[in-house]
């Protein structure tokens, strides 16, 4: 077993060893990741209903009110 | 423009920018993985050199390709939670589970298989490392399948019940959601699709180095695996598109009558082979929808229905609530003044129910939820105020369908000439520049179709997010437009740069390998 886990995480650093195209392309996943999880999640993109109320049942209640009025 | 539509105009603009933005990398991630894969196959069975060298071109293309889509799709999910916060609480776990069982298959398949694929040539068995290409192959596509569900039953909602305490639909059929005709479907034309796409960007580069007279065996080799994979994708494309199109006519007929510019209906339908729509024609008036049109007789009767003598309805009959039986009786259906009337009764009701919630009587609450369930079907027309509103944008939906066609039958046609050309004139295909620009050419023209595709499928089906149940008004959060309008600028920005960044390294590998001997 131990071995085999041996083998797997030899198989990934290896493998992002002997890259050729993929280094820029790392940086370019890297940069992605960052402004996607980073910058547009936590400053472009909070969750409406969770981070405006706290529980199920108030989410559900601003919903049915958004719904019922509609044409807002 | 009021702020309402301006809030759900910059909404929708963004979410089709992202989606179709992660579209241009998915299809060629579903259709390069399965070339690859029968490239290696080909490999492990001859044990000919030439076919592991094609094989690790391609690998490295999809590699690539599939790097420069990672995560592009997590904004769309980001989109729901802020910018359609009312729509992600209705639709409650019928789209997160689809989601996340994608999620899950999406990240063991994928994350472990693709890493025995690119790192594990000389670590494992060439037989455990063809499974893991073939694994990698068939996970895209299943991952592919559980976002066709979750689309699906947007377009046509089935297998849930809406429970008013918590403002949700309740899944309670899991199967009829996944084998729903419109998901089956939905999932065979996408991912077939993706085939014919790959097809031909494997055909135009391989044109491309043929042009440049380098690696010329390979590019031979990769055209006629290419050359099948897409005739098959193409001609399976067009079955179900054929397919999708009699469901469609069933479950979303207005939708059908956008995609032919057909107002009024009739029996024994033509078909709009090709046509220029009138701009000035409106709903009710008597002119012409057409200033152009090449039609086929009964094209339409026979696509929709399998009967050349079938009645379509067009959007004014669908309006009306008009159709006509086999026999030639016209049957009066639910008309859409009628669905207005009974989605209001039907917010009347969840209204009635709020009140009876809030003083906590337990049978008001009952009675109310009874007439809600009654007019259920109807609830999204309740936000319109006239039936103009729940047209779809006729002129869109007509042309992307029609750019689709037009070039799904260049592309059946361009594959049959490639492979004919490849195992009889084999001369003319290397030599002719002409043949190769138009090779080049095409790898534009198939992103094009693929996108028109969904522009067909999403444009057709406004104004709802959820047919019948929710428009995209309704679906919105009440946040306001200028945060939506700096979120889809910044995303334009930045996404447009990381694209140009992420082709010039794939042109750049495509350029180097052109200059070194692959095979």
């Amino acid at each position: 077993m131990t071995n085999l886990i041996r083998r797997i995480i030899d198989l990934y650093i290896d493998g992002f060893r002997n890259m050729t195209v993929g280094k820029s392309l790392w940086i370019l996943i890297l940069i992605k990741l960052f402004l996607i999880f980073v910058v547009l999640k936590l400053f472009f993109f909070p969750n409406f209903l969770n981070s405006n109320f706290s529980s199920d049942e108030e989410r559900a209640q601003h919903v049915r009110t958004e719904l019922i009025n509609g044409n807002k | 423009m009021n702020d309402l539509t301006s809030l759900v105009d910059w909404s929708r603009a963004q979410f089709a920018l992202t989606a179709m933005y992660h579209w241009l990398f998915v299809p060629l991630t579903l259709g390069l993985s399965v070339i690859v894969a029968i490239m290696e196959s080909i490999y492990y069975k001859t044990r000919n050199p030439h076919w592991l060298a094609t094989t690790k071109f391609w690998m490295t293309v999809f590699g690539i390709n599939f790097a420069m889509g990672v995560a592009t799709g997590i904004i769309l999910e980001f989109e729901f939670g802020t910018n359609w916060s009312n729509y992600s609480w209705f639709v409650g776990d019928i789209f997160g589970a689809p989601l996340a069982i994608e999620g899950l298959l999406a990240f063991f398949m994928e994350a472990t298989f693709i890493a025995v694929m690119f790192f594990g040539w000389k670590k494992v068995s060439p037989r455990f490392h063809l499974a893991a290409t073939w694994l990698t192959a068939i996970g895209a596509s299943l991952s592919a399948l559980w976002i066709l569900v979750a689309n699906s039953w947007m377009q046509y909602p089935v297998g849930m019940e809406f429970d008013p305490h918590q403002m949700r639909n309740v899944m309670n059929d899991f199967w009829a959601l996944v084998l729903s005709p419109v998901a089956i479907n939905k999932f065979l034309h996408s991912v077939l699709s993706g085939w014919t796409l790959a097809g031909v960007f494997v055909i135009g580069v391989s044109a491309w180095f043929l042009l440049k007279k380098r690696n010329t065996a390979m590019s031979i080799r990769s055209i006629k695996v290419a050359g099948w994979v897409g005739l098959i994708g193409i001609l399976a494309t067009l079955a179900t598109g054929d397919g999708s199109a009699k469901v469609v006519s069933e479950v979303q007929p207005m939708k059908l009558a956008a995609m032919e510019g057909l107002y009024k209906g009739s029996r024994g339908q033509s078909i709009v082979a090709a046509g220029i729509l009138n701009p000035d024609k409106k709903v009710g008036d008597n002119q012409d929808p057409f200033l152009f049109e090449i039609s086929i007789p009964y094209g339409l009767s026979v696509l929709a229905e399998g009967d050349p003598d079938a009645f379509i309805p067009g959007v004014e009959d669908i309006i009306n609530g008009i159709s006509i039986s086999p026999q030639g009786d016209t049957i009066n259906n639910i008309s859409y003044a009628e669905r207005i009337e009974r989605g209001k009764a039907a917010h009347e009701a969840l209204r009635r129910f709020d009140i009876a919630k809030s003083e906590g009587d337990e049978s008001a609450m009952l009675l109310a939820h009874s007439d809600l369930k009654k007019d259920f079907d109807y609830f999204g027309y309740g936000y319109f105020d006239s039936v103009d509103e729940a047209i779809p944008n006729i002129p869109m939906t007509f042309y992307a369908f029609h750019i689709m066609v037009i070039l799904g039958g260049y592309f059946l046609l361009f594959y049959i000439i490639v492979l004919l050309l490849v195992y009889k004139k084999q001369n003319i295909l290397k030599g002719n520049k002409w043949l190769h620009l138009l090779a080049i050419i095409s790898i534009p023209l198939v992103w094009i179709c693929s996108e028109a595709g969904w522009v067909v499928a999403e444009v057709g089906r406004q104004p709802w997010v959820i047919e019948g149940l929710m428009p995209a008004r309704a679906a919105i959060s009440n946040i306001p437009t200028s945060s939506v309008i700096v979120t889809f600028t910044l995303f334009a920005i930045i996404f447009t740069g990381l694209l140009v960044a992420e082709i010039s390294i794939m042109l750049k590998y495509i350029s180097r390998k052109s200059k070194e001997t692959i095979d």
